[in-house]
């Protein structure tokens, strides 16, 4: 040690101090955050159907069986029952989780980064720059966000990365005002002056300062964002542009399980409760993370 | 002391232009900065005093080019910071630094003590990791802050400690000149004496000089070798520090040292009576700034603007009365 003079106390007082920032990491922090595991948990079971379908799913999920339409849940060989077709509801949501989970983190990813950089450039450079990016943006509000998806899906044609395009594309806008508002707030403060008088480029101010602070709003709206998406993707199902059938998404199953909510209510439910889930396995991990980021928050 | 100015201002002017309320407005323009021209010396303490608003932030923001001024020089070496740009600026940012009044708002709330101490020397290419590490950690000693606090949140130090977080960062380039905006007027008084002392010592030991900004008469006794006092964007008078106190000139600064409470209850002091509101910064400024409040005032006052004048012993005063 190079504190030789330094008494036992000052040796303990090092290492309790050590001990201290070791449970600040931002691991252990999260782990102390318990709804903030119960998302975490939720989204790495959602990706685990995800990546394991093939092996997870007992049956095709194309596989027609016209003897067995509408099964209930419970049913022998069928713990989710079965649709109007007789295809087995559990396979066909276990593959529908690879489109709609797929589309959710894609469009929110596609929107935040480009939404992001267009804020900050807007809100950092203020003037001229401001007002263009901002008009465009809420021309794109503006917009109906079905119209504009219709357009885009014209233009590029269906399938699913050109569905998270879409989508992704939709949501630009909002994250670019959210971003755009906090850099007004951020950019303003002393700390920021003091980064440009110590002489700080103007791309280090903006990444290592200003983004950072504007990091909360944004991991919220990304939460939302991915939420969001989720029902989009079941909306352009719908409209015939974005999955077509029989391909599997959550959304068109929900669709699908709409027309017979009398008769089969379980297809809707069913379908209903993953979307809902994954929502909210989303939503808490993003407010722990959100959480774990704020040195001011301790537990 | 050196008598070789390392800092001249001359007829610096810095104005904002505010923004249009309505429709065809005609365009206001507010003057923070008045043909302010002084010069300080090597390793002298300058105080700029004067009531909010007077323009004393915006001139120390000047300083460090946080803020372009509109006319006038700055000449730092000998050489305009104003025109300087690119590598040249960054030179001089080594050169000039800063620190800022509110200790809570001047430091990154999402990076550690650390990390702010370090970012100068990163910025500026100084040494490896490890240099800087150790650099970090002699600087913080320095400043009378216990290294190992090295990875703490600004949220975890007290105000006093936060101000001295900003006093390393500042010193972290080995700058020639810093400039104190109001460095301990947020803090307590007990801690505004530690912090007084810790520049003053810094000071001596690193040969530094400091502008000092501040609108407290006891704080910039304590700290100054000189004196400027401003008000509404112009300097009123310049003098040695103690001379200030024994022989204030201007009508101004007399009124000023009257407003000092008095260190006993018991002590007689006379009140000059404070009459008549601070005229407008904004449109065309016409006359003396304080002829509206001044109980000397002449004609004279009203239309013409009175220059910085010597009156011997390098006691300036810009007043009609010397």
């Amino acid at each position: 040690m190079e504190h030789k003079k330094d008494s036992l106390g000052g040796q303990a007082h090092a290492v309790m101090l050590e001990k201290e920032r070791k449970s600040n990491s931002a691991w252990n922090k999260i782990k102390r955050n318990k709804t903030a595991m119960l998302g975490l948990f939720i989204v790495v079971f959602m990706m685990i159907l995800v990546i394991f379908a093939g092996i997870l799913a007992p049956y095709d999920p194309n596989e027609l069986s016209l003897g067995s339409t509408y099964l209930k849940p419970g049913s022998p060989g069928h713990i989710f029952g079965t649709d109007e077709f007789g295809r087995d509801l559990l396979s066909r949501i276990i593959y529908g989780s690879r489109i709609s989970i797929l589309v959710a983190v894609g469009a929110t990813f596609v929107g935040a980064t480009i939404g992001v950089l267009l804020g900050l450039v807007s809100g950092y450079a203020g003037g001229i720059v401001d007002s263009v990016i901002m008009r465009i943006m809420d021309g794109m509000m503006a917009f109906p966000f079905i119209l504009l998806s219709i357009i885009l899906m014209t233009i590029l044609g269906t399938g699913v990365f050109n569905v998270i395009l879409a989508v992704g594309i939709a949501n630009i806008p909002n994250f670019a005002r959210v971003v755009r508002g906090q850099v007004h707030i951020v950019k303003n403060e002393d700390y920021c002056k003091a980064v440009i008088g110590i002489g700080a480029s103007h791309p280090r101010l903006l990444f290592k300062h200003i983004l950072p602070n504007t990091l909360s709003p944004i991991i919220v709206y990304a939460t939302l964002s991915t939420a969001g998406s989720i029902i989009s993707e079941a909306a352009l199902s719908f409209l015939g542009l974005g999955i077509t059938p029989p391909t599997a998404s959550w959304g068109n199953i929900l669709r699908a399980g709409k027309e017979t909510l009398n008769t089969a209510p379980h297809i809707a439910t069913i379908s209903g409760i993953f979307i809902l889930l994954t929502v909210l396995g989303f939503n808490l991990l993003g407010d722990g993370i959100r959480d774990v980021l704020d040195p001011k928050m301790k537990k | 002391m050196s008598k070789k100015p390392i800092l001249k201002v001359e007829k610096l002017n810095k104005t904002f232009k505010l923004r249009k309320s309505k429709l065809m407005e005609e365009q206001k323009i507010l003057h923070a900065l008045s043909d302010v021209s002084l010069e300080i010396f090597e390793g002298e303490t300058m105080g700029i005093i004067g009531e909010s608003g007077c323009g004393k932030s915006t001139f120390g923001r000047c300083l460090v080019r946080l803020h372009d001024a509109t006319s006038g020089k700055i000449l730092f070496d000998g050489a305009e910071i104003n025109e300087k740009k690119g590598a040249e600026l960054k030179a001089l940012r080594r050169d000039i630094q800063m620190i800022f009044q509110d200790p809570y708002s001047s430091l990154n709330p999402r990076k550690t003590a650390g990390n702010i101490i370090e970012e100068p020397l990163i910025v500026h290419g100084i040494g490896d990791t490890k240099a800087r590490k150790e650099k970090v950690k002699s600087l913080m000693k320095e400043v009378g802050l216990n290294d190992q606090h090295i990875h703490r949140y600004p949220h975890e130090f007290s105000g006093g400690q936060r101000q001295r977080i900003n006093v390393a960062r500042a010193l972290a380039l080995n700058p020639k000149i810093i400039v104190c905006d109001e460095p301990v007027s947020a803090l307590d008084v007990s801690v505004q004496a530690q912090v007084l002392n810790l520049l003053n010592s810094i000071q001596r030991q690193y040969n530094l000089t400091m502008v000092f900004i501040s609108h407290d008469l006891s704080v910039i006794k304590h700290v100054s070798d000189r004196i400027a006092i401003m008000y509404l964007g112009r300097i009123v008078e310049i003098c040695r520090a103690e001379e200030i106190y024994k022989n204030p000139k201007h009508p101004y600064t007399q009124l000023l040292l009257s407003a000092i409470p008095p260190e006993t209850p018991f002590e007689k002091t006379k009140k000059i009576e404070l009459k008549g509101e601070i005229p407008s910064p904004v449109g065309e400024q016409v006359g003396c700034p304080f002829a509206s409040r001044c109980k000397h005032v002449m004609d004279k006052c009203r239309v013409e603007i009175p220059e910085l004048i010597e009156t011997g012993d390098n006691h300036r005063v810009a007043c009609f009365l010397y």
